[in-house]
C-alpha cells in the first residue's frame, strides 16, 4: 500500500499556477490541518440541484469552511436581452427559474410594460395573477419534494409531483407548452382562458388544501423531520436583511416582507392572502413558510378566479404590441406589423425603470435603462436565487454534511436563475 | 403453548426424516451429508432469488405507495424484472477505477455478500413436533444445528462490515470514505444494542440454540410478549445493520452520492446490492426466530410437513415488507443523531432490560418485564405530547404584512 492509496486525503493544495476558486479553500499550511480535508461537492451532486458547487473544508463530518461556486450555468440572459429586444426576449425568460417559467413571463412583461409605459387590460392582469400562483404552486411542490427527497423522506417527492403533473396539464392547455410557456406579450397575454378552464383550475384551487395536509401529515410533526431541520441552517433576521435576501427565505427568518402585499402589482390588491413568517429562520420555519405560501397561492388563485373581468386580452398599443396571431396568420397588415415590431421598429421612450415582482423564490427585479430602440441598453436582472444562496457562506460551517442537504433544500434555488 | 391439534400424530415429511436426523449412533452416514449438501444449496438459492424478488418487491411496493405504477413490462407484472436487471448487471462493464486499491476493492463486495448469506445456516425455518423422552417438542429443521447460534450470528454479522468499510476505503474516493466511515461507526454502535437485545431471549429460553429458543416459545409464549422492548430495540437495530432507512447513512444518496459503492460497477455492484438484500431477509429470518416463535403459530404448524415453513415465510415476508415500508414513508437520520438514539437511548435501555430480566427470573416476578416497556411507552408518549406543543407556540401565520412594512 502506497501513500497514494491513502483516501484520507490530505489537504489539497492549489496548484499555484492556476488562480481562482481552488486557491480561495486552500488550508493553511501553518495551520496543522489534522484530520481535515477538502471535499467538492458538486456540480454534479445530487442534492446541489442543477450545477451549485460547494468546496467543503470538512473535519470528518463536520464542515468547517465553504465557498460555493457559481456560474456553471451562465448564459448571458442580460446581454441577450440587450441584444434581442424586448419582444424576443420573453422566451428567454421560460429558462430563468425554469421551475416557475410562467411567473418569469409575467414578472418580464410587467418591467417591458413600464418601460414602453403602457398598461395591459383587466382581465390580462388576472390572467397573469393567475398564473404567477400557479407557478408559484408548482415552484414549491418542487422545492418541497425535492427537499423532503434530499432529506431521506422520497415518497413526498412523488406525490408532490403528481400535483405539478396536474399544474403542467394545466399550462399545456392555456399556453400550449409545458414547461417553455413563453405565454405573455407586452400588453397582455398571448391567449385567452377559456372558462373550462378558469372552472379546472378553480377546482384544484380549492381541493390542494386537503392534498396539503397529506403531505404535511407525512412531514410536519415527524420527529426525525423535525430534528433533521430544527434549528439547522438559522438564518437570523439581521443576517437576512443585510444579505437582502427575499422570499421564503427572508420570511422564514420572520421578515414580512412580500412585494405582492407591499407593492402590489397585476392583480394583487383585488385579493385577499396572508403572508406567513417563521420565527427561528431554521430549516423547520423556512419549510412552514413554504408550505403556507402553497396554500395562501391556492386561496389567491381561487378569488383571482372568481373575480375574472371579461373583456380584452391584449393592449390597444399598436406602437407597441403586436397584433393577433388569427390576424397575422391571415392579414397582410398585421403581418407587416408584426415583422416590423419584432424586428426592432419599436421605439421605447428613453429612461431607467425599476419592476421588481414576488417570484417563488424571491424578489426578482429588472432594472432596465432605455435609450430608445427596440432593445434595452441596459437590462440587469436581480435572480432571487443568486442574492439567497450569498448567505451559504455564513450559515454552512459548524453544520454536518447531512445538514447541507437540508440547508440548500430550505433554501430552494434554482441554477438557472441564479447563473443567469 | 403446545397448540390446537398438539393430539393429532403428524407425520414428518420422509425427506426431512432422513435429513435431520442422524444414524443412530451420531455419525453421518452418506445419505444425511448429499442431502445435508442439497440443504445448504436449496437455502443460498432461495435466499439468492428471495433478494433478487426482494427488489422487484421494493419497486412495486414503493410505486404502490407514491401513485405509481412501478415495473410491469418484463413478465407478469414485472416479476422478471430481477432477472432483466441482473443481465445488465452482467453485462455491464466492470471498471476498475485507477485510483482503487484492486485487492481490497475486489474482495470488498464478497466479504460483504458472503456473511449475509452464511447467517442463514443457523436459522430454523421449519420444524416438527417430535416425541423425545417421552415428552413432545418442538425440533426445528436448521442447516446446521449450532449451539452457539445466537454467538455465530452475532459474529457473522461482525464481518459484513468489513465488507463496506473495506469497499469504502480501497474507492479511493473521498464520498466512499465518508460512507465506509459511517458504516464502521453504526454498525459497531448498533451491534452492541443488537446483542444486548437478544441477551434477555437467552436468558429466559436457557439457550443459545436458536432451535431451542423456537422450542421455548412454542412451550411457554412468544417472546414479543414478554420482551416487546427488547424486540422493537432488535428491529431497529437491525436496520440499522442493514443500512436501510432511516439509518442508511453508508449510502445515503443525497448526501454522498452513493456512498461506499459510489466507485462500483457491474457485479460488484449488485454483489453489494445482493447483500443489502439478503442481511434483510437475514435480520427479517431473525426477528421471527428470536421474538415471534419463529416458524410456530399457535399449532397451525402441524396442519402438514409444508405448513410450518410456509408460516416462517408470512411471518419473514412481513417483516420484509416492513422493510420497504418504513424506508418509503420515513426520512434519514443525520448521523449524530443516529449515534446519539444507539448509544443514549436504545444501549442504556437495553441493558437496563437485560438488568431487570435477569431480576425478573431470579426473583420470579413476571410483572417486571413489563416495567420497562411501560415507561419507554408512556415517555414516547410524553415527548410526541411535548413535541406537539412546541409546535403550536412555534409558528404563527401572522395575518397580514401590514406592520412589517416599515422594516424591509
Amino acid at each position: 500500500m502506497t501513500s497514494q492509496h491513502t483516501p484520507t486525503a490530505a489537504p489539497v493544495a492549489a496548484p499555484k499556477s492556476a488562480p481562482g476558486i481552488d486557491s480561495e479553500i486552500r488550508l493553511d499550511a501553518g495551520d496543522d490541518p489534522g484530520e481535515r480535508m477538502i471535499l467538492n461537492m458538486g456540480p454534479q451532486h445530487p442534492s446541489t440541484h442543477g450545477v451549485l458547487r460547494l468546496l467543503l473544508e470538512v473535519d470528518g463530518e463536520r464542515v468547517v469552511s465553504v465557498v460555493p461556486d457559481v456560474g456553471y450555468l451562465h448564459r448571458g440572459k442580460e446581454k441577450i436581452g440587450e441584444t434581442l429586444g424586448y419582444h424576443r426576449y420573453i422566451p428567454y425568460t421560460d429558462r430563468l427559474d425554469y421551475l416557475a417559467p410562467l411567473a418569469n413571463n409575467c414578472s418580464a412583461t410587467w418591467a417591458f410594460e413600464k418601460v414602453c409605459g403602457i398598461k395591459a387590460p383587466e382581465r390580462a392582469e388576472a390572467i397573469r395573477t393567475l398564473c404567477c400562483e400557479l407557478a408559484r404552486i408548482s415552484a414549491h411542490l418542487l422545492g418541497l419534494g425535492a427537499y423532503a427527497m434530499d432529506v431521506g423522506a422520497m415518497t413526498v417527492f412523488l406525490y408532490t409531483f403528481s400535483e405539478r403533473e396536474t399544474l403542467y396539464n394545466f399550462f399545456e392547455y392555456l399556453t400550449g407548452a409545458r414547461f417553455t410557456t413563453t405565454y405573455t406579450r407586452i400588453g397582455g397575454v398571448a391567449r385567452d382562458a377559456d372558462e373550462g378552464w378558469l372552472k379546472d383550475v378553480r377546482a384544484f384551487c380549492a381541493s390542494l388544501d386537503a392534498k396539503a395536509d397529506t403531505w404535511e401529515d407525512l412531514l410536519t410533526n415527524n420527529r426525525i423531520w423535525r430534528i433533521r431541520n430544527e434549528g439547522v441552517g438559522v438564518i437570523t433576521r439581521e443576517m437576512a436583511l443585510s444579505y437582502g435576501l427575499t422570499g421564503p427565505v427572508l420570511r422564514g427568518s420572520g421578515v414580512a416582507y412580500d412585494v405582492r402585499k407591499d407593492r402590489p402589482y397585476g392583480f394583487y390588491d383585488r385579493v385577499d392572502f396572508d403572508v406567513p413568517v417563521g420565527q427561528h429562520g431554521d430549516c423547520y420555519d423556512r419549510y412552514l413558510v413554504r408550505m403556507e405560501e402553497i396554500r395562501q397561492a391556492a386561496r389567491i388563485g381561487v378569488q383571482v378566479i372568481d373575480q375574472m373581468p371579461n373583456g380584452p386580452i391584449l393592449a390597444d398599443e399598436p406602437k407597441f404590441v403586436l397584433p393577433h396571431k388569427q390576424g397575422v396568420m391571415t392579414g397582410m397588415e398585421q403581418l407587416i406589423h408584426q415583422f416590423m415590431l419584432i424586428t426592432g421598429e419599436m421605439d421605447t421612450p428613453p429612461g431607467e425603470v425599476h419592476s421588481h415582482t414576488e417570484l417563488p423564490k424571491g424578489e426578482g427585479g429588472y432594472i432596465i435603462r432605455s435609450e430608445g430602440g427596440a432593445a434595452p441598453w441596459r437590462l440587469k436582472y436581480r435572480a432571487p436565487s443568486f442574492v439567497n444562496l450569498q448567505v451559504l457562506k455564513d450559515i454552512i460551517p459548524g453544520h454536518m454534511i447531512a445538514d447541507i442537504v437540508a440547508i440548500l433544500g430550505s433554501i430552494d434555488f434554482v441554477m438557472g436563475e441564479c447563473d443567469k | 403453548m403446545m397448540g390446537l391439534l398438539s393430539s393429532t400424530q403428524v407425520a414428518t415429511a420422509p425427506i426431512f426424516a432422513h435429513i435431520f436426523s442422524r444414524a443412530d449412533d451420531g455419525s453421518a452416514n452418506f445419505g444425511w451429508v448429499i442431502g445435508r449438501i442439497l440443504l445448504v444449496l436449496l437455502i443460498v438459492h432461495v435466499l439468492l432469488i428471495l433478494g433478487a424478488l426482494m427488489v422487484w418487491a421494493e419497486r412495486r411496493v414503493s410505486a404502490w405507495m407514491q401513485d405509481r405504477i412501478g415495473p410491469n413490462r418484463v413478465g407478469p407484472h414485472g416479476l422478471l424484472q430481477p432477472l432483466a436487471d441482473l443481465g445488465k448487471f452482467m453485462f455491464k462493464e466492470d471498471v476498475i477505477p485507477g485510483h482503487v486499491n484492486k485487492v481490497m476493492y475486489t474482495i470488498a463486495p464478497l466479504i460483504s455478500t458472503i456473511p449475509a448469506l452464511i447467517t442463514f445456516a443457523v436459522v430454523p425455518f421449519g420444524g416438527s413436533y417430535e416425541m423425545v423422552d417421552g415428552k413432545e417438542v418442538a425440533v426445528s429443521w436448521q442447516i446446521a444445528n449450532l449451539d452457539i447460534g445466537v454467538l455465530y450470528i452475532l459474529a457473522v454479522a461482525g464481518i459484513g462490515v468489513y465488507g463496506i468499510t473495506l469497499g469504502g476505503w480501497a474507492s479511493n474516493s473521498k464520498y466512499s470514505l465518508l460512507g465506509g466511515v459511517r458504516a464502521s461507526a453504526q454498525m459497531i454502535s448498533y451491534e452492541l444494542s443488537l446483542g444486548l437485545a437478544i441477551v434477555p431471549v437467552v436468558l429466559m429460553a436457557g439457550s443459545l440454540n436458536l432451535g431451542e429458543i423456537v422450542a421455548y416459545q412454542a412451550e411457554n409464549t412468544w417472546l414479543v410478549f414478554t420482551q416487546p422492548l427488547a424486540c422493537f430495540i432488535f428491529l431497529v437495530a437491525g436496520y440499522a445493520e442493514t443500512n436501510r432507512l432511516p439509518f442508511d447513512m453508508p449510502e445515503s444518496e443525497t448526501e454522498l452520492v452513493a456512498g461506499y459503492h459510489t466507485e462500483f460497477s457491474s457485479m460488484k455492484f449488485a454483489l453489494f446490492f445482493l447483500a443489502e438484500y439478503a442481511n434483510m431477509t437475514v435480520a427479517a429470518a431473525l426477528v421471527v426466530t428470536l421474538y415471534l416463535g419463529g416458524w410456530t403459530l399457535f399449532g397451525l404448524e402441524q396442519l402438514g410437513w409444508g405448513m410450518a415453513v410456509l408460516i416462517f415465510a408470512l411471518k419473514t415476508l412481513f417483516f420484509m415488507f416492513a422493510f420497504i415500508w418504513v424506508r418509503w414513508t420515513i426520512p434519514r437520520f443525520r448521523y449524530d443523531q443516529l449515534m446519539n438514539l444507539g448509544w443514549g437511548v436504545f444501549l442504556p435501555l437495553t441493558l437496563v432490560n437485560v438488568v431487570l430480566t435477569a431480576g425478573a427470573i431470579a426473583l420470579d416476578q413476571t410483572w417486571l418485564f413489563f416495567l420497562l416497556p411501560a415507561l419507554c411507552v408512556a415517555a414516547a408518549l410524553f415527548v410526541a405530547y411535548m413535541g406537539l406543543k412546541r409546535e403550536e407556540e412555534q409558528f404563527q401565520p401572522l395575518p397580514t404584512a401590514a406592520g412589517e412594512k416599515g422594516s424591509a
